[in-house]
């Protein structure tokens, strides 16, 4: 697959080598500092930065903005896009913000139903869902035009991306949704925190007989586990995610104080053996409020240093 | 059909404290089945009114009538004799009733007595859901008759989402994956390649967002 | 077995208590009652079945709306028991004579006899 757009993670991806993302998550407040800082962190450690937006429904600095503050640190960002609170006219004016700063990667997502968050109250939009919502970036991309028609001055250059949950049910549609988003214009697959390796290795085998790691773009998402507790709760609170009971009792059996260390230590031995999978072709870590751990994980996965991104 | 719900007695109270005389006015259609506006419930809210305003040592006449329908103008015409013997009317129509029969008798206060909720059916005695949000676009045909609209929270039209859980919304345990009853509806059907189809973008105009909607059938006006 | 019980009770005889409506529950305290007791057959025992279990939740129903509205819900209450039981039957009606006294006349009995000896006196 060759680079159709400015991104350097597009590039990256695109000659072959293993590509590392993460993600930053904005303040609930315009203190530009705490952007600033955890992208430092990470700044030489990987390719591209994650925005999040308003996640989990939770009134935060938005994306667009934060991604703006790391174009001009000299980073990539990847501008996460919710269909949750923006219409189609704010979604593609949006896109429009971001690309008039030379933004070139996006990551089109559903976003959290607002009743998780500080809002409670408040209205969802769900104008268009996040499938037609990269349908609509490629449009914009390829055909430099509004959804409503009119030509586009100075088209976005984005590489489009979406999120993909292996572990969600129902399990069986799991291959037909990638599918699905491929045939909508996904050009990457960050996919959500993998802790049950064998099951994610039958879903690549599965997207692999389709040929869809041909046409896409895979990165496997990895969260280190910060203690037992952290494993036990994933496990039992978040919908959609898949902790095996062999990862919680290695982290209740170690001491309290060394938890940490081994939570990062199945993070790195994970990356080693999806390395081996065929049709990975990168890791998206989220270290969410632990960013000061991501260098270190990169490298002891050997993943350091990072591609220019110019060769 | 429409779903309603009695608003709770305190506010119904709170709105006419003050009133000398009041109708309570009921519909023996939707708000009937869903117990919430018909006859037998005017009588009870009647009652209690009644016996709050004998409490509070005010003689308050409460007349009770109920309509075949508060939503056409025939029927409406039927209290059109006895309105002005009330000060308020207390209507337990839906909103629809409420409106309607405001319009129609123009300087009488007509206040509701419940809260409209959803175009739904009963799904049980005393359990009525949503089935329906008026999108003026049906596309049952595509999603093996669940709607997509008013059954997923976000009304993902190519889903599910990845909150999806063990075939329930990830808003409420209670609430089934809408996406999950059209996927097993699809299998049951053998059509599970109509999945992959992507349904574009919808025409959110003759919804809502589209500003207040009026049918017209030029053939059957008189 | 003439067991003596407290007079100022009404018996209404119903074929079963599930013909027992909200309605009928409601107009006794507009009239003036103090108290409203449902008597039906033990839970299981019905001889049409379910109407006791009716009868239950109407009354529940109700109890909520007289405590909303400032009666009291406490002055309505169902009772169980088999037909045969006298005993019971006295020990209710003893029960519900000793509740409404301590929740005292019911309001609107106040309003409707101070508006009686008005009219008298008018």
């Amino acid at each position: 697959m060759t680079a159709k757009t400015p991104s350097k993670l597009e590039k990256i991806l695109a000659s072959g080598q293993l590509a590392v993302t993460s993600e930053v998550g904005p303040p609930r407040g315009s203190d530009p500092e705490v952007i600033t800082r955890k992208a430092e962190l990470i700044r030489n450690h990987v390719d591209a930065v994650n925005v999040t937006d308003n996640q989990t429904s939770m009134t935060r600095l938005c994306s667009l903005a934060a991604c703006i503050r790391l174009k001009l640190m000299g980073l990539e960002p990847v501008l996460q896009m919710v269909t949750r609170d923006r219409n189609r006219i704010a979604l593609q004016s949006d896109i429009l913000g971001a690309a008039s700063f030379d933004i070139v990667n996006i990551l089109c997502l559903s976003g959290d139903h607002q009743s998780f968050g500080d809002c409670a109250t408040g209205q969802n939009v769900h104008d268009i869902d996040s499938l037609q919502l990269i349908q609509t970036v490629r449009h914009m991309r390829d055909e430099g035009k509004f959804l409503g028609g009119d030509p586009i001055s100075r088209p976005p250059q984005m590489f489009v991306g979406a999120a993909e949950n292996p572990f969600a049910d129902p399990y069986e549609i799991r291959v037909p949704r990638l599918a699905k988003k491929i045939a909508a214009g996904a050009e990457f697959i960050q996919t959500q925190c993998i802790y049950n390796l064998d099951k994610f290795e039958d879903w690549m085998g599965k997207a692999r007989d389709r040929g869809l790691t041909e046409q896409v773009h895979i990165l496997a998402g990895l969260t280190p586990m910060k203690s037992v507790g952290m494993a036990r709760y994933m496990k039992k609170r978040v919908p959609g995610m898949d902790v095996p009971d062999e990862i919680i009792k290695r982290l209740a059996d170690t001491p309290k104080d060394k938890q940490a260390e081994e939570g990062i230590k199945i993070c790195v031995e994970s990356i080693e053996r999806l390395k081996e999978v065929k049709g990975v072709a990168g890791f998206h870590l989220m270290a969410i409020e632990w960013e000061e751990k991501v260098p270190e994980i990169v490298e002891r996965a050997g993943l350091y240093p990072r591609p220019s991104g110019n060769g | 059909m429409i779903v309603a719900e009695k608003k709770p007695i305190e506010e119904i109270i709170d709105t006419v404290k003050d009133c000398q005389s009041i109708l309570v006015l009921g519909c023996n259609e939707c708000v009937t089945v869903c117990e919430a506006g018909g006859k037998k419930e005017v009588g009870l809210l009647a009652s209690a009114l009644r016996m709050h305003f004998l409490q509070q040592g005010r003689e308050v006449n409460i007349g009770e009538r109920t309509l075949e329908r508060q939503c056409d103008h025939e029927y409406l015409e039927e209290i059109r004799d006895i309105i002005d013997l009330y000060e308020t009317v207390v209507s337990i129509a839906c909103g629809v009733g409420v409106q309607f029969t405001a319009e129609k008798y123009q300087t009488k206060p007509v206040y509701p007595g419940v809260n409209t909720l959803f175009m739904g059916a009963n799904e049980a005695r005393g359990v009525w859901s949503e089935r329906c949000q008026g999108c003026g676009q049906c596309l049952l045909a595509v999603t093996g008759g669940i709607c997509p609209v008013s059954r997923c929270a976000k009304r993902i039209l190519n889903g599910p989402c990845g909150g999806s859980s063990a075939g329930k919304c990830e808003i409420h345990q209670e609430v089934p994956c809408g996406w999950q009853l059209i996927i097993d509806r699809l299998k049951a059907l053998g059509r599970m390649d109509d999945y992959e189809k992507i349904t574009p973008i919808k025409d959110w105009s003759t919804d809502r967002a589209g500003g207040p909607r009026k049918v017209v059938r030029e053939d059957l006006k008189l | 077995m003439r067991l003596s019980y407290p007079t100022a009770i009404k018996i209404i005889r119903v074929p079963c208590t599930g013909k027992v409506d909200t309605l009928h529950l409601m107009r006794p305290f507009e009239k003036g009652a103090d108290g409203v007791y449902v008597v039906g057959c033990r839970e299981g025992d019905c001889h049409y079945n379910s109407g006791n279990f009716r009868a239950k939740a109407r009354v529940e129903q109700t109890r909520k709306v007289l405590d909303t509205i400032g009666i009291g819900g406490q002055r309505l209450q169902m009772y169980n028991l088999s037909s045969s039981d006298g005993p019971s039957f006295a020990r209710f009606a003893e029960e519900m004579q000793a509740r409404i006294v301590a929740a005292g006349p019911n309001p609107i009995r106040t309003v409707l006899e101070k508006r009686r000896k008005e009219g008298t006196q008018r």
